[in-house]
């Protein structure tokens, strides 16, 4: 079987240099090609043991006394392959500031509150449909020492496996209409043409009658979903 | 020529506060983890024990001290298996939590796949990689095998040595390989098109 190579016309690039820190940490030489063979054509695969109940509710996951601050929101989506077939039982872990644009990391500085009724990461798996859904806050915007007056749009960390290691995936979710879009160069690191698969859309199907506004976010994994496992 | 009809989705980086989300455990924050730098499962397992060290340096020769990195391996007879109930093929551990930024996996050594040199797919994340780098080890002990990898004889001679994972013997008696990744510089680890 074969699979798709990373479309690096979609892609963005290693070294860019208006995001500075590529500048030390991108491979300068070029990729060298390699044929797949199953080491990359399988991959680890989760089940239901590592999902706890409520992981897909960050609302929920890391309550101590109260609610968690914030605008309530729902993020789903559909996972598929480039065929558009979905990726059913995929593992999707997602993790983002609070509702002040603060993380919970130990070594984020920025001067926005905590809040203890929030942690910020979640995981689920997709159905058999491939779709998924998480229940959250919607992350505020954070400065980042990048250039001045440098301040990340807001934003969810996806991180996604697929089938294989081949359709390995850890993106950035955006919001429809943001104005810091013109002034984010990871954002921007991402071609033109192609930064829109990167912004949620506003959708009032997903959206819960007086509780939460809903975002769709379709993530598409490269290739083919199938996976050549052997067996014992 | 591609016949598919949805573009992928494009790679962002991991950015600097993966921790609490992906490796939570390893960082001691309140969060399940997925997976960490013990493969395995259960002591019934077959095969050599092993671990594998490693530390990733940036252009101008510093440590990397918020790198990810995710393995991914066969079992010793060359088996890349979804039941996870001896062995966890897969590891991922940041470059946090050690005081020289080292990562270390408790794993056995991988099986000949379909002929090739026993290896370990290693995955690059951070800060400043938009998009993950993916590479592959290989141990200073097979020489033999490693001369005939199909993989390891595509790159430049001059480089071959940049995959491969150095043998020493550690005091507790257990084989232990050293694994560098430099993202730039002279030493530049082969990353590839996978
Ligand atoms: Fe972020």
């Amino acid at each position: 079987m074969t699979q798709n190579k990373r479309d690096w016309e979609v892609q963005p690039p290693y070294l860019y240099p208006a995001y500075k820190s590529t500048g030390l940490r991108a491979p300068t030489k070029p990729l060298v090609p390699l044929k797949h063979t199953l080491s990359e054509l399988t991959g680890p695969v989760f089940g239901h043991d590592v999902i706890r109940p409520y992981d897909n509710d960050l609302t929920l996951n890391a309550r101590k006394n109260g609610e968690p601050l914030g605008e309530r929101i729902i993020v789903a989506g559909k996972v598929m392959d480039e065929q558009g077939r979905p990726i059913s039982n995929t593992l999707v872990e997602i993790w983002q500031a609070n509702a002040a644009g603060r993380y919970i990391h130990k070594v984020d500085q920025h001067n926005a509150p905590l809040d203890p009724n929030f942690l910020g990461a979640g995981r689920c798996l997709t159905d058999r449909d491939g779709n998924y859904k998480f229940y959250t806050i919607k992350p505020g915007a954070y400065p980042w020492g990048n250039h001045p007056k440098a301040w990340r749009p807001n934003h969810i960390h996806f991180s996604l496996f697929g089938n294989q290691i081949a359709s390995r995936l850890v993106t950035q979710m955006y919001f429809p209409g943001d104005p810091l879009f013109d002034y984010d160069p990871v954002f921007q690191g991402v071609p033109e043409k192609y930064r829109h698969l990167l912004i949620s859309k506003f959708n009032l199907d997903i959206t819960e009658q007086d509780f939460a506004l809903g975002y769709q976010f379709d993530i598409v994994l490269r290739g083919n979903s199938e996976t050549p496992f052997e067996s014992k | 020529m591609s016949t598919h009809t949805y573009l992928q989705t494009p790679s962002q980086t991991v950015g600097p506060y993966f921790a609490y989300g992906l490796t939570a455990e390893q960082y001691l924050y309140d969060y399940s983890s997925i997976s960490n730098g013990n493969l395995i499962v259960n002591e019934q397992v077959k095969g050599e024990r092993i671990t594998i060290s490693g530390q990733v340096w940036d252009g101008v020769g510093k440590l990397i001290p918020d790198a990810m990195i995710e393995i991914w391996q066969a079992n010793s007879e060359g088996k890349y298996l979804k039941d996870r109930s001896l062995f966890h093929g897969f590891g991922r551990l940041g470059t946090g939590t050690h005081p020289q930024n080292t990562v270390e996996f408790q794993t056995i050594k991988p099986g000949s796949v379909n002929g090739q040199a026993p290896h370990i797919n290693v995955i690059v994340f951070m800060r400043g990689l938009l998009v993950h780098a993916y590479t592959r080890l290989y141990f200073s002990d097979e020489a033999e095998a490693n001369a005939t990898d199909p993989v390891l004889k595509s790159i430049d001679p001059s480089r071959q040595q940049t995959l491969i994972a150095n043998k020493s013997r550690r005091a507790d008696g257990c084989t232990a390989y050293e694994f560098n990744i430099y993202m730039q510089g002279e030493k530049e680890t082969v990353f590839f098109d996978v």
